[in-house]
Formats: C-alpha cells, sequence, structure tokens
C-alpha cells in the first residue's frame, strides 16, 4: 500500500501548503491594516493640529490681542497668571507627597490608601473638582469668583501629576546614589535634599511643565471658581483693587473659558473668530509645552548614558 | 556633637514635614468625597426622593427652591452619559489598539520616534478645543451629511469622546504591549508563527490586562468629560431615539445648570447627586484598575 500512504502524505503536504499559505497571506493583509490604522490617525491628528492653527490665525486682526473686552489679552495674561499661582500652591506639596512615597513610605495599609488617593485625584472629572472648589473656597468662604480660587481648583488636578512624576523620578535613581551619600554619613533628609532632589530635578521639571500644560487648558474646573468675566484695569495702582492686574481676589476668564463663553453666551459679533483664536493659542501652547518636556527628558537621558560611560 | 544633634533634628522635622505632605493627599482626598457626599445626600435625605427615582425615573423637574416637591429622576442624563461614552470606545478601540499594535510590533522605531510623542501631545489637548472644533465642523457636517434638524446629536458628541479617548488608551496599551517578554515572542517565531500569529495568540492575550486598564482609563476620562460634550450633545432632556437625534449627560447637566441654580435649594442638590455619581463612577474605575493589577499578580 506505499501508493496510498503516499497519497495520504501528499495531500496533508498540501493542507499544511496551504495553511501556511493561508497565514501568510492573512500575516500580510493584517500587515496592510494597521499601515493603513496607522496613517489614517497620523494623518487626522496632523490635520486636526493645522486646521484649529491655520483657521485661529485666518482672521486674526490685532485687535483680537488688545488687552481690553474687544480682545483676549486679558484672558491671556489670567491663564498665565493662574497657571503661575497653582504651580505655587501645587508644586511644593506635590513634590512632598511624591518624596514621602518614594522614600518614606512603608508598604501597608497606609501607603495603598494613600497610593489610591493620588489615582482617585488624577482621575477625577474636572467638574466634580471645580463644583468641590465652587462649594469651599467660594460659598463657605463667602467671596466671589475669584482667581486664587481658580487656582486652588486647578492644583487639585495637577498635584497628582506632579507627585507621581516626582515619586517615579526618586524611584528610578540607581541604589548607589542613596548608599553613597549614606556611607558618607548624611541623614536621610540630607541624602534627598543634596543627592537624590538634584538628580531627579529634569524629570521633575517635565512632570511640572505637563501638569502646567494641562492647567493651561483647563475649563471645567474654573467656570464656578474663577469666574466668566474679567475687568482689569491696566493703570490701577491699588494692588487690593478687584481691576488690579495682580489682585488674585478678583474674577479672572481664562483662554479655556472664553471658548465655551463664546458658545453659550455669544455677545461681541465676532465671537467665533475670537475662540478660533484661543483654540490656536492653546493647540501651540501645548505643542510648546510638550516639545519642551520631551526635549527635558531626552536631555536627561543623554547625561545618564553619559554617566554610565 | 552639638551639630550633630541640629542635623538629626532637621532630619526629624523634615521627616514629619514630608509625611504630612503625604497624609494631606488622603485628606484631600477625603475631603472631596465628604463634601461631595455631605451635599449629594440630600436629595435622598433633604428632600426625600428615593435612590430608585434617581437611577430610574426620567421625570426631570426638581424644584429650584428649598421647598422641594419637584422630581429627580435622572435617568435621561444617565443613559446620555452610558450611551455616549460606550459608543465613544467602540469607536476607539480597533483604532488605538491598532496604533499600539503598529508602533509597538510592526513599525517600533517610527513608532517610538514620529507616532509615540505626537499621541503624547493629543493627550495634553484642553477638552475644551475637541469640543470647540466639535461645535464647528463635526455638527454642520452631521447635519449636512445626515440631513438633520440640528447636528447635535449622541453621535457628534461619541466622535469627540473617541478622539478625546484615542490617546489614552493608546499609549497606555502600547506601553502594555511593550512590556510582554521578548522572549514569547521569539518561541512563538521560533514555532514558524507568522508575524500576525504572534500579535493575535500570543502578544495581545499577553497583554490583556493593560489593554483594559487603558479601556477603564479612557472610559474614566469620556464619562467626566464636561464641556467638550455639552457643546455637541444638544442638552435636550429626551432619550435619544438614535444616534443621530440629540439628548443630554451628567456632566452638560452640571456644567450648564449649577451657575443658575440656587444654592441648597432641590435643583441645586439634585445636580450635587450627579457630581457623587460621577464620583463613585471614577471610584469604581480606580478599584477596577487595582483589581486587574492583582489579578495579574503584580503588586502594587
Amino acid at each position: 500500500m506505499p501508493n496510498k500512504d503516499n497519497q495520504v502524505l501528499q495531500d496533508t503536504t498540501k493542507a499544511i501548503n496551504a495553511t501556511i499559505l493561508r497565514a501568510k497571506l492573512l500575516d500580510t493583509i493584517m500587515t496592510g491594516v494597521f499601515y493603513v490604522v496607522a496613517l489614517f490617525f497620523l494623518v487626522l491628528l496632523i490635520v486636526f493640529a493645522t486646521y484649529i492653527i491655520v483657521k485661529g490665525f485666518m482672521d486674526f486682526d490685532i485687535s483680537m490681542m488688545a488687552f481690553d473686552h474687544r480682545g483676549i489679552g486679558n484672558q491671556l495674561f489670567n491663564t498665565v497668571y493662574l497657571v503661575i499661582l497653582a504651580l505655587l500652591i501645587s508644586v511644593p506639596l506635590g513634590l512632598l507627597s511624591g518624596i514621602y512615597m518614594a522614600e518614606y513610605a512603608k508598604p501597608g495599609r497606609v501607603t495603598k490608601i494613600i497610593r489610591i488617593s493620588i489615582e482617585t485625584l488624577s482621575s477625577l472629572p474636572s467638574i466634580v473638582v471645580g463644583l468641590f472648589g465652587y462649594l469651599v473656597f467660594i460659598v463657605m468662604t463667602g467671596s466671589q469668583w475669584n482667581l486664587f480660587a481658580g487656582a486652588l481648583a486647578v492644583s487639585i488636578l495637577s498635584l497628582p501629576i506632579i507627585s507621581t512624576t516626582t515619586e517615579d523620578a526618586l524611584k528610578s535613581l540607581p541604589d548607589g546614589y542613596k548608599k553613597g551619600s549614606y556611607g558618607m554619613g548624611a541623614t536621610k533628609w540630607q541624602t534627598i535634599r543634596m543627592v537624590l532632589l538634584p538628580a531627579c530635578i529634569p524629570q521633575i521639571m517635565t512632570g511640572i511643565i505637563l501638569a502646567a500644560g494641562r492647567a493651561f487648558g483647563e475649563a471645567a474646573a474654573l467656570m464656578f471658581t474663577a469666574g466668566m468675566s474679567t475687568d482689569i484695569n491696566w493703570n490701577s495702582t491699588n494692588l487690593f483693587s478687584s481691576t488690579h492686574p495682580l489682585n488674585p481676589f478678583r474674577p479672572g476668564e481664562t483662554l479655556a473659558l472664553q471658548i465655551w463663553a463664546s458658545r453659550t453666551e455669544a455677545i461681541a459679533e465676532n465671537s467665533t473668530q475670537i475662540a478660533n483664536l484661543c483654540a490656536a493659542i492653546l493647540m501651540i501652547m501645548v505643542f510648546t509645552f510638550s516639545i519642551s518636556a520631551r526635549y527635558i527628558s531626552q536631555h536627561i537621558n543623554k547625561k545618564m548614558i553619559g554617566d554610565n560611560k | 556633637m552639638q551639630d550633630n544633634s541640629r542635623v538629626i533634628r532637621q532630619d526629624i522635622s523634615w521627616k514629619i514635614i514630608i509625611s504630612l505632605g503625604g497624609f494631606f493627599m488622603i485628606a484631600l482626598t477625603f475631603a472631596l468625597g465628604f463634601f461631595l457626599f455631605y451635599r449629594g445626600i440630600g436629595t435622598f435625605t433633604t428632600y426625600d426622593h428615593s435612590v430608585f427615582e434617581f437611577l430610574f425615573s426620567s421625570t426631570w423637574a426638581p424644584a429650584d427652591s428649598h421647598d422641594g416637591g419637584g422630581k429627580v429622576g435622572a435617568a435621561i442624563f444617565i443613559f446620555g452619559s452610558i450611551s455616549t461614552c460606550l459608543l465613544a470606545l467602540l469607536i476607539s478601540l480597533p483604532f488605538s489598539i491598532g496604533v499600539a499594535i503598529f508602533m509597538t510590533e510592526i513599525s517600533p522605531g517610527f513608532g517610538r520616534k514620529i507616532i509615540q510623542p505626537i499621541v503624547e501631545i493629543f493627550v495634553g489637548i484642553p477638552s475644551v478645543v475637541y469640543g470647540w472644533l466639535g461645535l464647528t465642523v463635526l455638527v454642520p457636517v452631521i447635519k449636512d451629511v445626515f440631513d438633520t434638524q440640528y447636528g447635535f446629536s449622541v453621535l457628534a458628541a461619541s466622535l469627540v469622546l473617541a478622539i478625546m479617548i484615542f490617546p489614552t488608551i493608546t499609549s497606555v496599551s502600547a506601553d502594555a504591549i511593550r512590556s510582554v517578554p521578548k522572549n514569547f515572542r521569539q518561541a512563538a517565531f521560533g514555532l514558524g508563527s507568522t508575524r500576525w500569529q504572534v500579535i493575535y495568540k500570543i502578544v495581545l492575550p499577553a497583554a490583556k490586562n493593560g489593554i483594559l486598564t487603558g479601556v477603564i482609563l479612557g472610559l474614566a476620562r469620556a464619562f467626566g468629560e464636561a464641556l467638550a460634550v455639552a457643546m455637541v450633545i444638544g442638552k435636550t432632556k429626551v432619550f435619544p431615539v438614535s444616534i443621530l437625534s440629540p439628548t443630554t449627560n451628567l456632566t452638560s447637566a452640571i456644567a450648564a445648570d449649577m451657575g443658575g441654580a440656587m444654592d441648597g435649594g432641590e435643583y441645586n442638590i439634585a445636580l450635587w447627586t450627579m457630581a457623587l455619581l460621577l464620583f463613585f463612577i471614577s471610584l469604581g474605575c480606580i478599584f477596577l484598575i487595582h483589581y486587574i493589577s492583582e489579578s495579574d499578580g503584580e503588586n502594587i
């Protein structure tokens, strides 16, 4: 029966060959599909970004940047001022909790609760943070909408970002840093301050820039805290006047809120163009911030590799 | 010796300060939870509505006063949130995983140098910008293409959300795929698998939990998104009949009505209850992620 055996062998070979062929064909098809999907999204995202930026500056007129109610100069100033205030609050606190989680926390229930707290904060809907801010910083203190309340609300959102990057940066340092320092007789705090923190400054900077980028575009948390109006008198000399630019206890609408406002309460006839411009400026800010964050983190990578040589 | 004791005292005082910084995070989270709970529970205690009514009734007519007596059925809002988020996930997921696979398995060099930075930049784009683009581009297009009255629709909201959560899911999934050990792939290739077989049978199952984490993070972001959705969903308080009809959701109700509602009134408190619900949803997402990573054998 060698003939029949041969036949079976041939059939099996044929079947195997067909399977292999099918697998290879499927592989080629799927590779193609992945290329198409990736390319499609790349193109979509790039078109998206250029569209916003180009459209924003299409009807650009210098009066749209004016520092009065016709332009968005005041909003831009408010945004920058608010982000600085928010960072002044959230950076020290974020650093402290990041250091705690990386260096002091002992594995156990308390540490787990802190970790869950940080994660909860980082995934909180910003509108919920806005409501909390409205209740605690506005209603309970009996004050008007003000920039400082807005900065506090935004700090709640940026705290977890700064805390997590600090923790990750400290944890990624080689053990030798710490051992070397302890070996010299340094205390824990001296080690952290003189050795560990300086070594992580670039990574922490990256985290701060990311947090600032998020704060720039925040709107929902500010609706009920920083307020939807702005009135700045640039000639004011009284810091406590409610129109002095640097008084944090005055209402301060930001760029992101301006976009929202032009949707709901469009009064000015060029509100669409203004909103386009706001969107474009926000996009450019986001790009600047992400690119500088990337640059800094690449810079440290180079430095680290250099150190290992 | 005196110098030594000063240094040690300094060490101890900083230990206390830093620990306080750590515990501040718990205090802040609990304060948030407490105030949300304290306010949000008012619908059920002060104004005497049942949880069942809030979750499943669709009659939304809270009284804007301290007297109460209105109806607080939030089913339309809840349904609006769930339907837009799930549809967004459905749209976003295949693309996210496709791009994640492309940038890790098919073209790692190009993926790391070009796609990864672009995806990361898009994580940071403010949501109002997405909403604004949805309002000025997507809504008119939907209006023309499908010949609907306004163009504000579940579809518009879902598309905006889908673009928003795409970078989140993609970058988390890509991380998960990258962390699959190399020898898994080598073993499969050694047995003669094609690349697609390796991806489909080995890499994706091994990265399953990480991808799931990305999906949950994306969902959490979609659920909490307020202004972008509020701009395109239409804010009509009816159940959507199709994906082309307008409806409303939890976050846009809070964003739109909170400013006008009388503080402490039934309307105001009902909106707080919605915020409490959102808080529980995001807490639920966190616990789900912990559960997944623990079942993965990774300890936190």
